[in-house]
């Protein structure tokens, strides 16, 4: 309790920076994956083709090379300067961007084909069957997978602490400079993590439960 | 693909999707060159900053840090698939005082983010006293805990997609739990589980790369022990370029095999009714 009690400074920056981390790279993953997911299933073939290559190419990546290129790879290439935090924030985005892809592109084949003929004989367009009334259905039925897309975010946040981010797994070594043990520092970190992680989990099942489509 | 999404295009629909075609194709090309144009301007393609990797000692090196990646993985694989197993049946038993514990570790380890359940290892340990935690150790631990936890869902969900007949056949005949469980539910489990399961172990071989941040010899970590080599022009794009396309390819090996075994699998139809619906929900 004292390790976190004198160092609150440490874990309130620490956390404060993994939810921003969190919560803007969940905002642009999440708009950036929705338009992947569409352009996989539209009637161009060379979108459709390059929504495939992106995702198949990103997710065989392991994270921390992504982040690795974006830290230090990128500044080499003496374009606009960014510092550590954006440069996270833009790997995760589109790290968890095509994550998100999948499952909303999931969630498209979970609505009945009925859906998409009814829109296509009252004469919608593509992107009007799509937005109008796929979506919004497919969105509904997504809802765990989703979540735990996100909750894989947030714990993939931590990976940014090896890239000089200040965020909660960058506590630990803060604190072994001031000379505090390293295993309680971590296991409080730990624990807010499940802390955070069962809130997050409290939300999908309330969620899950008011948008549940009666079918 | 979800063709029923659009209508068949006639004439005009047609020439509007050769169009959009065409730009989208040049967007991508020019997205492509204007990386590679800039790696091209800052130098990252001169000789020098890959002479480097033309050194034996350093294609060794790399040689050598691929099975250290192969290495962690397959001891992680291994015994995640274990400890999965045996999480998945304690949460399936009978007694309150085994399934509880078991659903409480699975919960929790799914819960802690890898990287920290890796540094409580190889930070967390040694100061309380515990002797002989390598990189190697801290990382294929934290790799076990998490996956044998993800595997166990993964298992617990196959076995319970089952349709009853098959275990209430197994007790008719008078076997005991633990044969039903490992002679009859737990084949067909992994059997149709297996997509979930392979995917999970690419997850497994690309959270290998979280070694480099405790310090385990793996290829990212020689990656950037060769990038920042000033000598040499501190190649760290062309190491991270040479890292990228070893992860790449090993996983798209292994993604390979899932696909293959999904395809040969489908030709099955009793299997392949009950993956549809559980790949769905347990894939994030």
């Amino acid at each position: 309790m004292n390790t976190l009690l004198n160092n609150s400074d440490l874990f309130i920056t620490g956390f404060r920076n993994t939810l921003i981390l969190f919560i803007v790279a969940g905002i642009f993953a999440l708009i950036l994956g929705t338009i992947v997911a569409a352009l996989r299933v539209s009637p161009i073939p060379a979108m459709r083709a390059a929504a495939t290559l992106y995702i198949n190419v990103v997710r065989n990546t392991p994270l921390t090379l992504v982040l690795f290129f974006f830290a230090l790879g990128y500044p080499k290439l003496g374009l606009v300067e960014i510092d550590f935090m954006t440069a996270a924030t833009v790997g995760l985005s589109l790290y968890t961007a095509t994550y998100v892809a999948e499952a909303v592109r999931s969630g498209i084949n979970t609505v009945p084909v009925g859906q998409a003929e009814a829109a296509r004989a009252i004469g919608l367009p593509f992107t009007q069957t799509l937005t109008l009334v796929i979506l919004p259905q497919a969105f509904r039925a997504v809802i765990p997978p989703m979540f735990s897309v996100f909750i894989a975010l947030l714990k993939n946040t931590t990976v940014a602490a090896g890239f000089s981010v200040a965020e909660a797994g960058a506590i630990r070594s803060n604190l072994s400079e001031r000379g505090e043990p390293a295993m309680a520092g971590l296991l409080w970190v730990a624990l807010i993590f499940v802390l955070i992680v069962f809130i997050l989990s409290f939300v999908q099942r309330k969620l899950e439960k008011k948008w549940k489509v009666a079918r | 693909m979800s063709s029923v999404l659009f209508d068949a295009p006639g004439p005009k629909a047609r020439a509007r999707y050769r169009i959009l075609g065409v730009v989208t194709a040049l967007v991508i090309i020019a997205i492509v060159g204007f990386i590679v144009l800039r790696f091209a301007q800052s130098g990252q393609f001169d000789e020098k900053k890959w002479h480097l990797f033309t050194f034996p000692l350093v294609q060794q090196t790399i040689i050598q840090s691929v099975g250290a990646t192969l290495s962690a993985f397959a001891t992680a694989a291994v015994f995640s698939l274990v400890l999965g197993v045996f999480l998945a049946f304690g949460r399936l038993s009978d007694r309150k005082w085994i399934s509880l514990p078991c659903y409480g570790f699975t919960e929790l380890f799914r819960a802690i983010p890898l990287l920290i359940l890796m540094m409580i290892f190889y930070y967390g340990l040694p100061p309380l006293g515990v002797q002989g935690i390598t990189p190697f150790t801290a990382v294929v631990a934290g790799l076990v805990l998490y996956n044998g936890s993800v595997l166990a869902e993964v298992f617990r969900a196959g076995i319970e997609s089952l349709p009853r007949g098959q275990s209430e056949a197994g007790y008719a005949i008078g076997l005991p739990k633990s044969a039903v469980m490992t002679n009859i539910l737990l084949p067909q489990a992994v059997r149709s589980m297996l997509p979930v399961i392979i995917s999970q172990l690419v997850v497994i071989l690309k959270d290998t790369a979280l070694g480099f941040i405790v310090t385990y010899n793996e290829i990212l970590f020689q990656a950037k022990y060769f990038g920042s080599q000033a000598q040499y022009g501190s190649p760290i794009i062309p190491s991270a370029i040479i890292a990228g396309v070893l992860y790449v390819g090993m996983c798209l090996i292994l993604a390979g095999i899932a696909k293959w075994l999904e395809s040969r699998m489908r030709r099955n139809v009793k299997v392949a009714k009950v993956v549809k619906s559980e790949i769905v929900a347990i894939e994030g």
